[in-house]
């Protein structure tokens, strides 16, 4: 691992996000938005929005990360740059770690804000720790850009990598027990959700929110740590240093 | 000494033979231009002495340790025929991320842009740029870290004659301070700038000699007759 390269690149990456206001705008104003949504559709049900509204700000960073990773990515591949940089002494990890990095800053930001305006502005109940939230957004985050930059190398068109996101990401929403509690699932539904990532990082959210058990936070957030480095390995085997 | 040794290799890409069986060296403090039609195998060639290229068979030696080393990686630049830099950066953002990716010192950033004339233009974003701006804002990010083998893909493809021949003497002045240089080129009358000339068809070797003496193979004066004399008759 060499330091140097992680930091230069994880500051290259926040560069070309500075380099891009709208993006930017995007990252940090659309989920307060989305979650302000969220509590006027459940305006009626106010233990709906308790119930899906806190994990909520966890998940928009998984969400936003894996599209944004995926892209970035297939933009290194299509454009060069991931060539250039596998012909100096760059280390695969080092790059990725670089990333990793830099948009786990943008996820304690975009988390930060999100949290600020469920918690503070619209009443959102949180029994337990915010700190906790955000903490798991970050993981959340991670492990979105994990397993982007993981699926970028199975695109070949940015059409194609976006097309991931309802593919990969949209099941795992269906399925994590945010929208129907996994009890209620059909057997065969709930294991397979049992081998999803994104159901431990709605659990942790859930348990975090609701005030539950530190070792049940704390499990989950290792069970997402622990895909999260599956997927970098998985992504790292896809950065060919030679190509045919 | 041979910065460049390569022995029978053989490349295969997407199922066609692109190199059968190519040998040939490059001696080190020379440049040595790359011509051939397009789809002769000069990009295949060069990634091949980068070591970026899958190989079916054969050596490739670069400074002395097989291409593609991890001990070259800060040894040897290479500049691919398309551009590739961060196009949401500044020129200079660009080239400080791979001086600090290769170690090397800040003050190589004013250099190498002074050396490709771009120093009034760091500030630029690369997607600002025109074609052949981009095209040397890549070269430029090549030079850093003072390579001992630079592999230059075309770099003076879109530039106009004057640039051509700043870029030239700067290749010149890298040479004579020791530095390798294998430069792929559509121009003839850059191939008179080169110590010696590799040409290409077909993924086999047509001539590997001086511009001089291409000349007195072919019996003709222009370099551009010359190789349409040589690519007629073989």
């Amino acid at each position: 691992m060499s330091f140097r390269v992680t930091r230069a690149t994880a500051l290259r990456v926040l560069r070309q996000l500075r380099r891009d206001p709208r993006t930017l705008g995007l990252l940090f104003v659309v989920p307060p938005l989305l979650i302000t949504l969220f509590r006027y559709v459940f305006d009626g049900q106010p233990q709906t929005f308790d119930r899906v509204g806190g994990p909520m700000v966890g998940i928009f960073p998984f969400m936003m990360m894996f599209v944004i990773t995926s892209i970035a990515m297939l933009r290194e591949r299509t454009t060069g740059t991931l060539e250039r940089l596998m012909t100096l002494p760059v280390g695969k990890l080092d790059l990725l770690a670089g990333y990793a990095a830099a948009f786990a800053l943008v996820a304690v930001v975009q988390a930060s804000l999100t949290s600020l305006v469920a918690f503070g502005l619209l009443g959102l109940d949180v029994q337990g720790a915010v700190w906790q939230v955000i903490a798991l957004a970050v993981c959340n985050a991670v492990l979105g850009m994990s397993l982007g930059l993981f699926v970028s190398a199975f695109a070949r068109t940015e059409f194609q990598a976006v097309q991931f996101l309802p593919a990969i990401v949209f099941p795992q929403l269906l399925l994590c027990g945010l929208l129907v509690p996994r009890e209620r699932m059909l057997d065969v539904l709930r294991w397979i959700s049992d081998a999803m990532p994104l159901t431990w990082a709605f659990d942790g959210l859930k348990t975090a929110v609701a005030g539950g058990s530190g070792g049940v936070v704390l499990r989950d957030a290792l069970i997402v740590a622990g895909v999260t480095c599956v997927s970098l390995a998985l992504g790292a085997t896809t950065l060919r240093r030679r190509t045919g | 000494m041979a910065a460049v040794r390569i022995e029978h290799l053989h490349v295969v890409r997407g199922g066609n033979v692109v190199l059968p069986d190519i040998s040939l060296t490059v001696e080190s403090g020379t440049v040595t231009g790359l011509l051939g039609p397009s789809g002769s195998g000069k990009t295949t060639l060069m990634r091949a002495i980068v070591g970026v290229q899958v190989v079916a068979g054969g050596r490739v030696e670069v400074l002395g340790r097989p291409a593609g080393s991890r001990e070259l990686r800060d040894r040897v630049g290479y500049l691919t025929q398309a551009p590739s830099v961060y196009a949401d950066l500044s020129i200079r953002e660009n080239l400080s991320y791979f001086a600090d990716v290769l170690g090397a010192a800040n003050g190589t950033v004013e250099q190498v842009l002074e050396t490709v004339g771009l120093a009034d233009h760091g500030g630029r974003v690369v997607r600002s740029l025109s074609g052949g701006q981009l095209s040397r804002a890549s070269l430029a990010c090549a030079l850093l870290g003072e390579p001992e083998l630079l592999v230059l893909d075309e770099p003076t493809v879109g530039l106009d004659p004057l640039l051509r021949r700043d870029l030239w003497d700067a290749f010149r002045r890298l040479a004579a301070d020791g530095v390798t240089l294998l430069v792929s080129s559509h121009v003839m009358d850059e191939a008179d700038r080169c110590d010696r000339l590799l040409l290409l068809r077909a993924g086999a070797l047509l001539a590997d000699e001086t511009p001089g003496e291409l000349r007195a193979r072919t019996g003709r004066d222009d370099l551009d007759e010359a190789f349409l004399a040589l690519v007629d008759t073989t």
